[in-house]
């Protein structure tokens, strides 16, 4: 009896054996990135081209981009991909990363029901959301301190729409959920939704949604790339995740990023040598 | 994995993307399931056996851990396991091993829960028996263990179909890295976010099969040991 | 080989047994002797299983003493029981004599002669493979005196063996008794059987409402019953 329990434990023993083992020396980092990067199928498409280039394994933790900056506060990644350009300079500012390195941008497009009941369709963005709340057209907001979160606040500010106070209501619904769970339940709810465009592009579920409001200069989404301090922690494997750092924002990394389309169209505009971007 | 394919195609084609999510998937379970009955069936033969102030409360708290939420599990595994949190330089968080921590957290109370009812129930049948026979305790045990064994299989598939169908902890603990911490539930949590719902289901199907493989081959080793040994 | 007796006699020295308050065994006062088998008989809730279960030292009472061989709180090392209802291992037939010996601790390599020699004192000889549950009334309860024969026990207790056993079981069982009695085994059995009762006791042990009445010499019992009640009971008229 006491040799069975032995080899419950052997067993036990093996089966965590044959999971892949992490260690320090393997070539690989961790980068936390937000929902957008992942589901727009951006990473699937540049990361091979950096492994075979450098070996270097990239693990692609996606998360909404305040949640992915949380994570490099913590060292839980060697880097951090994100897009809300003022807490990444808050990130860099409080010593939890090295330097800020812009990469591309891509830009939100506002999605709604084809009949476009609130009458918001058009180039700018601010008559958009006026007309929604005009209507009380149904909203749905990310709600989970992304970057796509915060770009749409900073919308409604601009238009002075108070969504968080006077101006709340059953129309403004907040999920706090990811972009695609974002995108689904405005298909099936049929409701208005601020995306980004890659997710919009890669995403499957429309049902009667499509873009009611795109190329306004307000729309534009700035990515950027930081490096999760070392002085902060040590564990940081900063060779590595400066390597990617170089790679992304090299002509080689810049090409990859704006190789990559669905349906003929391009979804993210590289601007690393863009000053100021 | 390409995200045309039907889920039954990349079944078909044996897609070695899938097979490694879905082989990850077995082992972190079933690496889960073990090490939580090394947990848990010792813990739960001890409550079955032994009389001691508090007992009571002792199994129902083991009866409510059974319904521990895999997300409260996750966060905290997750804070214990961070860089910043007090094991963080074992620099498990993102990884396998960390999933299975996770499950093993949820998966132990289960395991000691149902053992302690099944062993309890068979020493309430042995213990005149194994009086009168003059066993020690520490051969009790072993004992009720041994003879409940076709009784325990059910209670370790009933762990193993919690760590299975499980994505709250291990999607926050393994981050659902592709080709790395992606298991079947953090993959389906993936594809139904990019509005791909037919894949999503088809994930679906495919895990559910290997469920009910699982189960079928614990249930004929069952039979095929009732018959020789019952 | 057998070793010197060291439990006999048992001697039960003014035990009362309480459940629920109601009085189990009242101050009851027992010898129980090396030689030809005890058998306890009396209407159903004399006492007979507690008396045996105290004896055996299962049941500790609440109030008197047990000694074996003169010392108390022996284990029952050399000592087996056989319950009306064994509970069978769940393994195979050979497995449950196995199990006795080693927790009786024989060494391992003697296993395989002794599980061949109890299989065919009891009568089940070939039948070592088979699961243990899936036996037959009459063959589970067989291999219960197997199993407790296998601890090479100098007292064998009996719970009413051959209740709910057809005519040809227990034969079969009261042969393999008999055998072992002969082999010097001292049985304390009970029955509501008195033809049993007769055919196998040497003394015989009459309780009723948790008191022995007598305790005598088979032939004396059945010829000049002491009491009234043994009487009665001899009569077929004393239920409860």
């Amino acid at each position: 009896m006491q040799t069975r329990r032995t080899l419950i434990a052997l067993a036990a023993a093996a089966l965590l054996a044959g999971i892949p083992a992490v260690s320090a020396q393997d070539k690989s980092i961790v980068v936390s990135s937000t929902t957008s990067t992942q589901d727009s199928g951006l990473f699937g498409h540049i990361l091979p081209l950096f492994k075979a280039k450098t070996g270097i394994d990239v693990k692609v933790v996606s998360q909404g981009t305040g949640q992915a900056l949380d994570t490099g506060r913590r060292g839980d990644a060697d880097v951090v991909f994100v897009h809300a350009k003022s807490q990444e300079e808050k990130f860099v500012a409080d010593g939890f990363g090295v330097k800020h390195f812009p990469v591309m941008y891509n830009d939100f497009v506002l999605i709604g029901p084809k009949s476009d009941p609130a009458g918001a369709k058009g180039k700018d963005i601010v008559a958009g959301l006026k007309a929604i709340k005009a209507k009380s057209a149904p909203f749905i907001s990310r709600g989970d301190r992304s970057g796509t979160h915060a770009a749409e606040l900073s919308l409604w500010k601009i238009a002075a729409i108070d969504v968080a106070g006077s101006d709340k209501g059953p129309w403004y619904k907040e999920i706090g959920q990811g972009m695609g769970v974002a995108l689904n339940t405005a298909s099936a709810s049929n409701s208005y939704v601020l995306a980004d465009r890659g997710t919009w592009l890669s995403f499957k579920n429309r049902g009667d949604l499509a873009i009611v409001v795109e190329g306004d200069n307000k729309l534009f989404n700035q990515y950027g790339v930081i490096l999760v301090n070392p002085a902060k922690h040590p564990h940081v494997k900063k060779d590595f995740g400066q390597a990617f750092i170089e790679w992304l924002t090299s002509a080689e990394g810049q090409k990859a990023i704006a190789d990559y389309k669905i349906g003929g169209q391009q979804l993210f505009f590289a601007n690393a040598s863009v000053p100021g971007a | 994995m390409a995200h045309e394919a039907s889920a039954l195609q990349l079944v078909l084609s044996a897609d070695p993307a899938l097979m490694a999510i879905v082989w990850l998937s077995l082992m972190i379970s079933m690496a889960a399931v073990a090490l939580a009955t090394l947990i848990g069936l010792p813990v739960g033969a001890a409550v079955a056996l032994t009389r001691f102030p508090g007992r009571e409360a002792v199994i129902v708290t083991l009866n409510a851990l059974m319904g521990l939420p895999p997300v409260v599990v996750g966060l905290a595994v997750y804070l214990l396991l961070s860089r910043s949190g007090p094991l963080g330089s074992w620099g498990l968080l993102f990884t396998p091993k960390a999933m299975v921590i996770a499950q093993t957290i949820l998966v132990a109370p289960i395991i000691a829960a149902l053992a302690r009812q099944t062993i309890e129930d068979l020493w309430v049948e042995y213990r005149d028996e194994l009086a009168a026979l003059n066993v020690g305790p520490f051969r009790r045990v072993a004992t009720l263990i041994w003879d409940a064994r076709f009784s325990l299989i059910t209670v370790l598939l009933a762990g193993f179909g919690r760590a299975a169908a499980e994505v709250g902890a291990i999607i926050v603990v393994g981050g659902n890295i592709e080709g790395f911490t992606r298991t079947m539930t953090t993959a389906i949590a993936l594809e139904t976010s990019k509005g791909d719902l037919p894949l999503a289901m088809g994930l679906g199907i495919v895990l559910i099969t290997i469920v009910i493989l699982v189960n079928a081959l614990a249930w004929t080793a069952r039979r095929a040991g009732e018959r020789f040994a019952g | 080989m057998r070793m010197l007796a060291f439990d006999l006699p048992i001697v039960l020295h003014d035990i009362s047994v309480f459940a629920r308050n109601v009085a189990i065994l009242d101050r009851v006062q027992l010898d129980l002797m090396p030689g030809a088998p005890t058998v306890v008989i009396g209407p159903n809730g004399a006492g007979k299983t507690t008396l045996l279960r105290v004896a055996m030292g299962l049941v500790a009472p609440a109030g008197g003493q047990v000694t074996w061989g003169g010392r108390s709180g022996v284990p029952p090392a050399r000592r087996a029981i056989v319950f009306q209802r064994p509970v069978m291992l769940r393994r195979s037939a050979a497995a449950n004599i196995e199990y006795a010996l080693s927790s009786a601790g024989v060494a391992r390599r003697e296993w395989p002669a002794r599980v061949e020699e109890l299989l065919s004192i009891v009568g089940l000889s070939g039948l070592g493979a088979r699961p243990a549950r899936r036996l037959s009334g009459g063959e589970q309860q067989r291999l219960a005196l197997a199993r407790a024969l296998a601890r090479d026990p100098e007292v064998l207790f009996l719970d009413e063996p051959t209740a709910s056993l057809d005519p040809a079981a227990t034969k079969a069982i009261e042969d393999v008794i008999r055998a072992v009695a002969a082999r010097n085994i001292k049985v304390v059995m009970s029955t509501h059987d008195l033809g049993e009762a007769r055919r196998l006791a040497g003394e015989i042990v009459l309780m009723h409402r948790g008191r022995v009445l007598e305790s005598t010499p088979v032939a004396q019992f059945f010829e000049s019953p002491k009491s009234q009640e043994a009487r009665r009971f001899i009569a077929g008229d004393l239920l409860v």
